[in-house]
């Protein structure tokens, strides 16, 4: 495998995903965590790029950094504790660090199992986002999917508004 | 070109991540985080499955930009369900939110 | 012809793979110099923007700006960055030093990250993204983490109040600006900022106002600028979530909101008033560059204009603004946009969505010109009637509070 500036990139961004997952969930102190997640979602983000997926990679750095870090940070600083003089993890966390490990082994050797070496089938079109935007709104493709995700969303609005009220 | 499976490693390990933070943190916030984690790895690989084995066809990216909107919703109606829990309960640390265990 | 930039970059890159240097490396090479200069460009131009703005400013308060340091006092920002450069960077006692030093270079990244993609000649952009808008409102809401870290690593009650309002106001606003933004990609039919300023045969300025204005309300806001001033108030909070920062660390966030100002009248001036267009723009595009600089400081001086007569609007005020006037307005707009463009385009035909000279694109300039002429004079009208209101409810808040009065009065003589 020859080092193209491409590898370059991806073991970049994907020391950014996987190093900022590490420190959400080993890091004590839960702003510091908060930025470790955006770590990790700008890293998926540029991971997204690489793939050609373009929309979604602005779709992620809207979505998950401008609006659900913002939101988990407030909801950190709002419910704050002393931090530091509490543990960060529970009494079961060996158990854990077992089911995730053997999580990611059977994981890893299916994937490296069936899927080694799979080359792109084809080029993306160019025309994507523009075929995208007209799947979402058109009946033979994903309309009704579209519409109950807005309710969702809705329901999720005023749900959230009333639940966290005084 | 980069190979699949390293892109396909890369989410198992951020699902590996998210799956301990959920089982070991304590702190209700920290759970949540971890389970964006996981979900994040999912759409990692719905893209990268998207890419190199069907990029003519629009269902990887469609269920990829679901993923992102169940995600939103699930994620401010949790913060918000965590912010009533700690005025009542002065506590977010999962372990203590125990009225209703046996 | 081309530009200036894009024959700048030719000739380094045949320079460099004259040297030796393996052509792609080259061109990395040659890339990172352009976002070099663009960057240093943006935060340097700050250095005339702030001396601009307090002169103008001054000639519109009817005195004078600084005169003192070189002639004009052109030297006096200069002298200023000194003086906040030389002072110590004190750091509050239990801050959290990680996001507090994080928290400025976050906010000026998200600002010179925009110029990207601005399209500053007929061939000079940095990128042409087919998501050129999509990036441009994604990056610019990274500002708002850096806020949120600053009011927390101050360890400060008000700079976290601050930041708490200040993190409320920005979300808020950025609706109305994503939905208003709609609007040049509707009319051109993509993403990419450069289609967008080359479509301009007639500004969508002229064809959109009432767009162009909620857009640049919100865009208004989004900067912290006056009338939305109340992120930095200095006689209400002091100065809001950077209270706690002195030295260089304040010079950055100094910067990151003057460039923040800069480059909201650039976008302005690209999506809705042409960009680079201008007479001779397509043959000598150098040109263009001037007219794009040309706009975006007109632009800039309307702001200044607001900023020196407005005053500050309070932050109820601000929210209700925008959930219960600004937001309804953009999507009424955006649905009628729509549907008058639909019809207007079965009505006419195949040369509706023709760009390619002035001519051709008045029809649809003028139906869409009708449409936001209508939704502006509903606009005031509803704005007139909600006025009204608050005015009848305040006007029975004070009836009952002079009831009350009396009443205790009459308790205290007997």
């Amino acid at each position: 495998m020859a080092f193209t500036p491409v590898t370059f990139v991806f073991l970049l961004m994907s020391a950014f995903a996987l190093g900022g997952s590490l420190g959400v969930v080993i890091n004590r102190n839960l702003i510091h965590a908060a930025m470790f997640l955006m770590l990790a979602l700008f890293g998926m983000a540029g991971l997204f790029i690489l793939l050609e997926a373009s929309f979604l990679a602005a779709v992620q750095i809207l979505v998950y950094i401008g609006a659900i870090s913002v939101l988990i940070t407030i909801t950190i600083m709002v419910t704050r504790r002393i931090m530091g003089t509490t543990e960060s993890v529970n009494k079961q966390w060996p158990l854990a660090a077992i089911v995730a490990a053997m999580i990611a082994g059977t994981l890893g050797f299916v994937l490296l199992g069936r899927f080694q070496n799979v080359e792109p089938v084809g080029a993306v079109p160019d025309t994507y986002i523009a075929e995208m935007g007209k799947a979402l709104v058109s009946h033979q493709g994903y309309l009704l999917p579209f519409e109950v995700a807005s309710v969702l969303l809705l329901a999720a609005l005023i749900g959230s508004i009333v639940v966290a009220r005084e | 070109m980069i190979p699949l499976h390293w892109y396909l490693l890369v989410a198992a390990g951020m699902f590996a991540f998210g799956v301990y933070g959920v089982l070991a943190r304590r702190n209700a916030v920290a759970i949540l985080m971890s389970i964006e984690l996981m979900l994040n790895a999912v759409n990692l690989n719905l893209v990268a499955f998207w890419r190199y084995l069907a990029p003519t066809q629009l269902n990887g990216q469609a269920f990829a930009i679901f993923v992102f909107t169940v995600a939103a919703a699930e994620a401010a109606v949790g913060l918000a369900l965590i912010i009533s829990i700690y005025r009542n309960r002065e506590t977010v640390i999962a372990e203590e939110i125990n009225l209703m265990k046996w | 012809m081309g530009d200036i930039f894009t024959t700048i970059s030719t000739f380094l890159i045949g320079l460099l793979t004259g040297l030796g240097v393996d052509p792609l490396l080259a061109h990395i090479i040659v890339a990172f110099l352009g976002a070099f200069l663009i960057a240093n460009f943006v935060l340097l131009i700050l250095i005339v923007n702030i001396w601009l703005e307090r002169k103008v400013i001054g000639r519109m308060q009817d005195r004078i700006g600084p005169n003192r340091v070189g002639p004009w006092g052109i030297f006096q920002t200069i002298a200023d960055l000194t003086k906040l450069v030389s002072k110590e960077i004190i750091i509050p006692s239990g801050a959290d030093l990680v996001p507090f030093m994080a928290a400025p270079i976050v906010a000026v990244a998200s600002v010179i990250l925009v110029w990207a993609v601005m399209p500053l000649a007929k061939t000079a952009i940095g990128t042409d993204l087919n998501i050129g808008v999509l990036y441009m409102v994604a990056v610019s809401s990274l500002g708002i983490m850096s806020i949120l870290l600053a009011g927390w690593s101050s360890n400060n009650k008000y700079a976290l109040l601050g930041a708490f309002r200040a993190v409320a106001m920005l979300v808020s606003y950025e609706v109305p600006m994503i939905l208003t933004l709609m609007v040049p990609v509707l009319l051109s039919g993509s993403m990419q900022m450069g289609k967008i300023v080359s479509d301009q045969q007639i500004w969508y300025g002229f064809s959109m106002p009432v767009a162009a204005l909620i857009f640049y309300i919100a865009l208004t806001a989004e900067i912290g600028r006056s009338p939305f001033d109340l992120l930095e108030a200095e006689s209400e909070i002091v100065a809001g979530y950077h209270i706690e920062y002195s030295g260089f660390a304040f010079a950055i966030f100094y910067a990151a909101e003057w460039a923040h100002a800069f480059t909201v009248s650039a976008l302005m001036a690209a999506l809705f008033f042409g960009g680079w267009q201008g007479p001779f723009a397509e043959t000598i595009p150098t040109l263009g560059i001037v007219y794009f600089m040309g706009k975006t400081f007109l632009i800039y001086f309307m702001s200044m204009w607001l900023r020196a007569t407005l005053p500050r609007v309070r932050i109820d005020h601000t929210m209700s603004f925008c959930w219960k006037f600004l937001i309804p307005m953009s999507l009424i707009l955006i649905t009628l946009v729509v549907l008058v463009d639909k019809l207007a385009a079965l009505a006419i035909g195949e040369s509706y969505l023709d760009t390619t000279t002035m001519l051709a694109m008045t029809p649809r300039s003028l139906a869409l010109l009708a449409v936001n002429l209508v939704t502006g004079a509903f606009a005031v009208w509803w704005i007139g009637v909600m006025g009204r209101r608050e005015r009848e409810r305040l006007a029975a808040l004070e009836i009952k509070h002079v009831v009350i009065e009396t009443s205790a009065a009459g308790q205290q003589a007997k």
